[in-house]
């Protein structure tokens, strides 16, 4: 291998970056076997990256099915009131369940959380393919309630209504708590990597920081989601024997079901946030050509949300009958949320300002995030004032604020990932000017589709309703269009990536000009990523790195000393 | 289970790390050295132990709300429970403790025999505590102190006579006192689902400890590499603990 004879850090890891290396990790074993019974990260990744995509697909056509409906506010022949409510349970737990929670992590980062670190694998290969396998019956578990019954509970499950109905719910909750399990792994396997695995030189603060945002994802992982786990199987247990913890009639408490719930699922907003932060600071840093800004408030901010998240699921219950005292403690706690989050904004700012921006895809659908996800953020400040939430809970505005936020952030942040890493995957360079329209168009078409739903939401329109009032019918139209445009703009984005795979030009190993690890070695990565454990300098010396036409990408130039950062 | 993880491929051969020793047979091939190898696993297995510690706190956080709640019917139902059996149960939970640790210090020292002579008392007394929890359990079914919904005990039937009986019936209902309050059923719920995770645990544990029951008398551990009988300790503290804390709050309340 070319790299193994290189003093690791001189740059010249892949000479000949224009060449595909000869053997690489998508090459390097063939047949179904050799996938299915993997333990390369590399390869468990991308067939995360698969499922996971397909599970957005599916959740996504739902989603333009119910919008389809809401163009009328009246009834229609062909969706009845109980496939809508099977609809949009079923939408919102695949999205969440299936694609945002395992998304950037266990696909993006199970494929570059170890090249980041320079190390061959995650800790224990094992357990990542048994946490791929999890995720795979999970899913069974969900397909087969959605032929055996359906599920018409909202993604929440929330009881007296969810111990009452006769859809599946015992078959959904169970692929659920599977799915946890699924999670739990990936982010035990993830602290243990970080701690372990780093290679001399990479301190805690020379980590990229997609590694603290996944770091701190994972310590959200392993600390919330086995708590939803004994919250599900209670409910399985009061399905199945009538335990009566959640049920009044038995001297139970519905309610505790909702704190419970949210114990876990309103930290589960920032495993789905976090990682796609993470990605955005690499994608700022690299594409406007400076080391990122306020490096040290980047790592903590990812860990202050992390523990904060943690203290705030009290807000999705101020009309729940809790306490007064609770309510107000806990929209005090929501609105300190905002602070790291916001630092994390004003960084990426700071980072453009005076950069050498470059709108390639990856940074158009960074900046996209910026923008969606402010507004996402600043929603969610009315939604944790206490007055205001009274006449917002429930509502469209709810709808259009989480949207902004999971959508507009993580699926955004996901996608610019995807065109980021592409590359690196698969070692070939999608069309640019394809992937930028279809930036362009999902920043237009996802505006078109959820602000409106701001707007309606504020005027009384209610969540999860078939039927809707005349005065709410323009909004409703407005935004069906706009996800119209949003599915062609993800269309055209997937094609432009699937297209690349069969015409797109050979990737350089480093195009992009980053500093990070993963982009010293070859495009796709070799079997063992490195031969040897490389050494590291710091993540966003990006000055280090010079174009060289002859490559086609960047390499690292050993005249070039690092700035103190 | 997660201790499979150490596990952990054998060794390709065929990359030397330029370290001074040779692979062992177990190191797996991403890790540089055995050091590196036995420390993630010991931080995954405690992070593990993290996990059921936050599984098991709901159905904790459940028994805290209801025992505020509803105090007289943790008063009247703990009296179903039998106080001897619970303390056995606990003895002999704490004793496969021992025997676990022991195990370990077996292993680390390589001293086969020790090691799996530890083990199968180890086992033999999970097999133990969930014989006895078998007898409980059974003797709670028959006479309807059920969870929730299902709770059908009467308690006029057992205040008459005593005949047909056996002798543990007879010794409840005389222990039994004050009237039946309503919501009984709730205390049978938190009692059966936490005790009956927690032989999960145990079951799961006796899996573990059977799979290192395996390896030990193929001879794979040794002063070098006893990882995977440290991990799975763990694990058996961590259910023998919970134990601890599950004899109190259910049967020595008042």
């Amino acid at each position: 291998m070319a790299t193994t004879e290189i003093p690791a850090g001189s740059g010249l890891v892949q000479p000949l970056g224009r060449s595909t290396a000869p053997d690489n990790f998508l090459t390097h074993t063939r047949g179904f076997a050799s996938w299915a019974l993997t333990l390369d990260h590399k390869r468990i990744g991308l067939m995360y990256l698969a499922c996971t995509s397909s599970s957005f697909l599916i959740g996504g056509i739902m989603a333009l099915i119910l919008r389809t409906k809401l163009l009328t506010g009246n009834s229609v022949s062909w969706m009845s009131h109980d496939v809508y409510n099977h609809m949009f349970t079923l939408h919102g737990a695949v999205m969440v369940f299936l694609f945002i929670i395992p998304g950037i992590p266990a696909a993006l980062g199970n494929f570059v959380l170890p090249i980041m670190l320079g190390a061959k694998d995650v800790a224990f290969p094992k357990m990542n393919l048994g946490s791929f396998y999890l995720w795979i019956f999970g899913a069974i578990f969900l397909v087969t309630a959605i032929l055996a019954g359906g599920l018409d509970t909202g993604w929440t499950f929330y009881t007296p209504y969810s111990t009452a109905t006769n859809t599946s719910v015992v078959l959904a909750t169970m692929g659920v708590f599977v799915l946890g399990f699924s999670s739990i792994f990936t982010g035990l396997n993830f602290i243990v990597t970080i701690h372990t695995m780093r290679p001399p030189g990479m301190t805690w603060f020379r980590m990229p920081l997609f590694l603290w945002a996944t770091y701190a994802t994972a310590i959200i992982q392993v600390l919330a989601t086995p708590v939803l786990g004994i919250t599900l199987l209670l409910l399985i247990c009061e399905r199945l024997m009538g335990i009566g913890i959640f049920d009044p009639k038995l001297g139970g408490d519905p309610v505790l079901f909702q704190h419970f719930f949210w114990f876990y699922s309103h930290p589960a907003v920032y495993i789905m946030i976090l990682p796609a932060m993470g990605v955005v600071s690499e994608l700022i840093s690299t594409f406007s050509r400076k080391p990122i800004f306020g490096y040290t408030f980047i790592a903590y901010s990812s860990l202050a949300i992390a523990l904060l998240g943690f203290l705030v699921w009290g807000h999705h219950m101020f009309t729940s009958g809790q306490s007064k005292l609770a309510s107000v403690i806990f929209s005090f706690l929501t609105f300190s949320v905002s602070i790291p989050s916001a630092i994390k904004v004003f960084n990426w700012l700071a980072t453009m300002y005076k950069g050498s921006i470059s709108f390639a895809t990856p940074m158009c659908y960074a900046l996209t995030f910026i923008f969606l996800f402010s507004i996402g953020g600043l929603t969610g400040l009315f939604l944790g004032a206490l007055s205001v939430d009274v006449h917002l809970h429930d509502t469209y505005f709810v709808v259009a604020h989480f949207h902004y936020v999971m959508m507009g952030g993580t699926m955004v942040a996901f996608l610019g990932g995807v065109f980021y890493w592409w590359p690196k995957m698969t070692g070939k360079m999608y069309n640019e000017t394809m992937g930028q329209i279809s930036a362009l168009l999902v920043f237009i078409g996802f505006n078109a589709t959820f602000f409106p739903q701001f707007v309606m939401g504020a005027r009384g329109m209610p969540r999860r309703y078939y039927n809707y009032l005349p005065e709410f019918q323009f909004f409703h139209q407005f935004s069906t269009f706009g996800s119209y445009v949003l599915g062609l703009g993800l269309s055209l984005a997937a094609f432009a990536l699937i297209y690349s795979i069969f015409k797109g030009k050979t990737a350089p190993a480093n195009p992009w000009g980053s500093a990070t690890l993963e982009w010293q070695c070859s495009s796709p990565p070799p079997h063992d990523n490195f031969s040897q454990t490389p050494s590291v300098n710091h993540p966003y010396a990006v000055e280090t790195q010079v174009y060289d036409p002859q490559l086609g990408g960047f390499r690292k130039d050993p005249n070039v000393v690092p700035l103190e950062h | 289970m997660s201790a499979t993880m150490t596990t952990a491929a054998t060794d390709h051969g065929h990359e030397a790390h330029g370290e001074h020793h040779a692979h062992h047979p177990f190191q797996a091939h991403h890790f540089d050295t055995m050091v590196q190898q036995f420390d993630s696993a010991k931080l995954g297995i405690w992070l593990f132990l993290i996990t059921e510690v936050m599984f098991f706190s709901g159905l904790f956080v459940a028994y805290i709300l209801f025992r505020v709640n509803y105090p007289e019917i943790f008063a009247y139902g703990h009296q179903f429970l039998d106080k001897t059996w619970g303390m056995v149960n606990t003895i002999v939970l704490l004793f496969s403790s021992l025997t676990m640790a022991w195990a370990v210090r077996c292993a680390q020292l390589g001293q086969q025999r020790g090691l799996i002579t530890n083990l199968i008392i180890t086992i033999a007394c999970a097999a133990a505590f969930l014989g006895i929890k078998y007898i409980e359990y059974s003797h709670k079914i028959h006479e309807g102190l059920l969870p929730g919904a299902l709770f059908s005990y009467d308690p006029n039937a057992h205040h008459g006579e005593g005949a047909g009986h056996d002798s543990h019936d007879s010794e409840h209902s005389t222990h039994v006192t004050g009237p039946m309050p309503a919501r009984i059923g709730l205390f049978f719920s938190i009692y059966f689902c936490i005790t009956g995770l927690h032989g999960i645990h145990i079951i799961a544990g006796m899996i573990a400890i059977s799979w290192i029951l395996y390896r030990s008398i193929k001879g794979h551990f040794g002063p070098e590499y006893f990882g995977p009988v440290d991990y799975v300790g763990l694990y058996w503290h961590l259910v023998d603990l919970i134990w601890i804390y599950l004899f109190p709050l259910l049967y020595l309340i008042h």
